[in-house]
């Protein structure tokens, strides 16, 4: 379950002692945006230290490397991939091409450490006009690839303009992305919000990310964490009628029917599998904590 | 050459982070510590800097060490840092 | 007599016959921003009294020039509910022959009145007062709000010299203190410095493990059963507590709980939930910020309450005895759940129980917020450097790594963990904290015993003793 995923900058170790306690499903550890040219080398060791020597509860932990045209990119991976991370976020994928590049490299590497090739995964941050044209290409560019990620600060740059609270001028993308990842069976994970001290605007943009089939989003604020928790977990309405949906299948199967209707509603594969989604979600919603969703 | 060449440092004196500073050293490591958890945490602190200066083949260098609070990991990744730095890599 | 009024402070301690050996007393309302105790004590050093015993409700790091006393020997004994870390450090570090005597808020009304402390020499400073002494902490450039930690000074010490910025006529209207108690008035320039009078709060945390701390906290209020109409609650003025008390409200609000009264030390935050209708009543013994002062001034239902009726333990019942919920802090915590909130985990003394033991004594729940390990120290021990609230009042602590319910509680946890909160065993907080700390080297004790926590009963409940130079 990802719903929320939360940047953390990987050479503060006040904070990422603390990351795993912040309630996000998944926390970024960050070698790029968030650490400076002269921290890069003290930063990556720090990331793979936390990794290999700190227990992250109840969170996974991507890392975040840098970027292709930099000098930094083979580095973060010699230090991180020996460790397994849950995934890897690359920045800046352009193109399908980028992504052949990364995951060559890490199967060097998978190889070289003995470790089952095809194990890390990548979620490409997808931050360019090229890359937003290119999700589909880049989302099936290699089997690594398990989710595409909107990075909307980076992308509102390249199309030059302003990156804003409404967010219009990051809509194209978002469906985009979002109708591409579905189509490469991959999952989709939003755009940052861009106002820290808005308590409530994060419950609006959440929403519409969601409403746009958005797996999840992310974070840059600890604050916006329970918001994003809330609104990506399944209502109670959507739980019920997720069993609704399994009891009718059941009830069908054992009546030997083949075609099953719900409300007057056709049950196909795709409603299904969502059913089933949510019943996962909810379980394992009831195992964890108690939710901060109160 | 796994010495020390060249001053070098790591870390910072935020709260749970350590400064690891290192320098060139005629004869051996001479460790200096300061520490908000010294009585607590002393021994373990310098028995960690030395594993890891052992580990990269250090055998000669003057540490000063400022530490905050930070855990072991945190207290290893630095003195790496500033090892791997301390070498000109 | 026409008035009561003293031209000089000097004269003033002259005719109330003050001399070696004796006991002088003061309140705190003043804060970090009093000049009162400062300008007494250095009144009586330059008049060459010797061996006093201050007993001051606390103290202030503006209280530093004590340690200067004490050293020349105009001070011989301390007793006290707070000491902060300036002047702690001092003491820990051995500057008095004599141990300080620690008691809690409501253990110190209680002592004076049952003679075990008696004053001779009881300094009121008061934001206004009339000629004769009829005096309070509401109005003046001083305000102070509350005064009533001052009380049981005022009504049993052999002498009272009120101390003023702030004349008024006779008779002083809204008055706290009646002149009945009062023996002589002094004016001077200042009592304080206003900026530092109501310095007492902090504002709500933005520290986001704070921030989830504050909302389990307020989760494990609303299930434990407690949260209905009626209800009673007192936070702490520290940043987490604050929080906690603004998910509280949300939570009341969005419930439509009508509760009964709020207590403390009061700060802006509780006045809002009053106004927002959560409360029937504020009682305040202590106000933080100029909103509580502003409010206790105004609103009727903001109401000031003695030290003796806050908390004592000798009294018939005190408020404390009637409170649902009080949130606490602590530095550290044990496996048996007493809390240590005078000591550093160095052995330093940096603060005192205030009315920690007392809320904790008298709450139907006493909770404990504090992060799991502050700068690589578990928050959990074996044993707590110094108890300061004994194990058996303190019913539940809550980490960001989990909440540990004291075992005597069964049916709260129960009732917790049913709501779903990380309920997790005292021990397996240890653990958890030492799996990400380490495990922490018990710095040695020291020889000499600097201080006693005496407890609400009057019994010694610890002893601290100085601390053993750590080489820095």
């Amino acid at each position: 379950m990802r719903r929320s995923l939360l940047f953390l900058p990987g050479n503060t170790p006040n904070i990422i002692i603390n990351g795993d306690a912040l309630g996000a499903d998944a926390v970024i550890l960050d070698l790029e945006d968030a650490v400076p040219p002269s921290e890069k080398d003290a930063a990556r060791i720090l990331v793979r230290n936390a990794i290999s020597l700190m227990k992250f509860e109840n969170c996974e932990v991507i890392v975040r490397i840098n970027s292709l045209d930099t000098d930094y990119w083979k580095s973060d991976l010699d230090e991180i991939v020996p460790l397994k991370p849950d995934l890897i976020m690359p920045p800046k994928i352009s193109c399908a091409d980028d992504v052949s590049i990364i995951d060559s490299y890490i199967a060097e590497l998978e190889k070289e450490f003995g470790i089952e090739s095809n194990t890390v995964k990548l979620v490409p941050l997808i931050e360019t006009a090229m890359g937003v044209e290119n999700s589909f290409q880049i989302a099936t560019a290699s089997k690594r690839v398990s989710a595409l990620f909107l990075g909307g600060e980076d992308l509102t740059a390249d199309l030059r303009c302003k990156r804003t609270k409404e967010g219009n001028e990051i809509d194209y993308a978002r469906k985009r992305m979002v109708s591409a990842a579905r189509a490469a069976g991959v999952d989709a994970y939003d755009t940052p919000f861009t106002d820290v001290n808005d308590d409530e605007g994060i419950f609006a943009d959440a929403e519409y990310a969601k409403s746009l089939g958005f797996t999840g989003k992310s974070s840059i604020s600890p604050r916006h964490v329970a918001a994003i928790n809330e609104v990506f977990s399944p209502s109670q309405k959507d739980i019920d009628h997720a069993y609704e949906v399994m009891e009718a299948i059941r009830i069908a199967k054992e009546q030997g029917r083949g075609a099953i209707a719900l409300h007057g509603k056709m049950i196909d594969a795709p409603i299904v599998a969502r059913a089933q989604q949510t019943i996962a979600m909810a379980e394992e919603l009831l195992l964890m904590r108690g939710g901060r969703n109160e | 050459m796994t010495d020390i060449v060249k001053k070098a440092y790591a870390g910072t004196i935020e709260s749970s982070d350590v400064y690891v500073e290192l320098e060139p050293n005629e004869a051996g490591l001479d460790i200096r510590l300061e520490s908000v958890v010294l009585s607590q945490f002393g021994d373990a602190i310098r028995e960690a800097a030395i594993e890891v200066l052992e580990q990269f083949g250090v055998r000669n260098a003057k540490v000063k060490i400022v530490d905050r609070g930070a855990l072991d990991c945190v207290i290893r990744a630095r003195v790496e840092a500033a090892i791997k730095r301390g070498r000109g890599e | 007599m026409s008035n009561k009024c003293v031209k000089t402070l000097r004269e003033a301690i002259e005719l109330s016959g003050l001399k070696d050996g004796m006991t002088v007393s003061f309140h705190h309302h003043l804060r970090n921003g009093d000049y009162v105790l400062n300008m007494v004590m250095e009144e009586a050093a330059a008049m060459n009294i010797r061996g006093l015993t201050v007993n001051a409700s606390s103290l202030f790091d503006a209280h530093l020039p004590l340690i200067g006393h004490v050293k020349s020997g105009v001070v011989r004994k301390i007793q006290t509910d707070y000491m902060s870390g300036a002047i702690g450090r001092f003491i820990s570090e051995g500057v008095m022959e004599e141990p300080v005597e620690f008691r809690t808020h409501g253990g110190r009304p209680s002592a004076i009145e049952l003679g075990c402390t008696p004053i001779d020499v009881a300094f009121i400073a008061a934001p206004a007062s009339d000629p004769m002494g009829n005096c309070t902490g509401k109005y003046g450039k001083s305000a102070c709000g509350s005064l009533g930690y001052a009380y049981p000074d005022a009504m049993n010490a052999k002498k009272v010299i009120v101390i003023t910025d702030n004349l008024m006529p006779y008779p002083l209207p809204d008055w706290s203190i009646p002149e009945t108690y009062v023996d002589f008035v002094v004016e001077v320039e200042a009592i304080g410095d206003p900026k530092g009078i109501v310095s007492g709060t902090t504002k709500i945390t933005r520290d986001p493990i704070g921030l989830i701390m504050a909302a389990d906290a307020a989760r494990v209020i609303k299930h434990s059963g407690l949260l209905k109409d009626g209800f009673s609650f007192q936070t702490g003025a520290g940043g987490a507590s604050l929080a906690a008390a603004k998910f509280l409200k949300d939570i009341m609000l969005k419930e439509k709980i009508k509760g009964s009264f709020g207590l403390g030390g009061i700060t802006g935050y509780m006045v809002e939930m009053l106004n927002a209708g959560c409360f029937e009543s504020l009682l305040d013994v202590q106000c933080f910020d100029l909103d509580a002062v502003e409010s206790l001034r105004s609103n009727p239902r903001h109401q000031e309450i003695s030290a003796t009726r806050y908390a004592s333990p000798s009294a018939r019942s005190a408020v404390v005895d009637s409170l649902d919920v009080v949130i606490l802090g602590a530095t550290e915590i044990d496996t048996g759940f007493n809390v240590n909130v005078h000591t550093d985990s160095n052995g330093y003394i940096m603060g005192g129980s205030g009315g920690h033991s007392d809320t904790a004594a008298g709450a139907k729940l006493s909770m404990i917020i504090a992060p799991l390990s502050r700068a690589r120290l578990p928050i959990v021990t074996d044993r707590v450097t110094c108890i300061s609230t004994p194990g058996k009042d303190i019913d539940v602590v809550v980490t960001q790594k989990g909440i540990a319910v004291n075992p005597k509680n069964k049916e709260l946890r129960d009732r917790l963990t049913q709501a779903g909160l990380p309920i997790v065993d005292i021990h397996e907080l240890k653990r958890i904290a030492e799996r990400i700390t380490g495990v922490p080297r018990k710095p040695e004790k020291g020889g000499r015993p600097v201080a006693k926590v005496i407890g609400r009963d009057g019994t010694l409940l610890d002893t601290i003793c100085s601390v053993s130079d750590s080489g820095f």
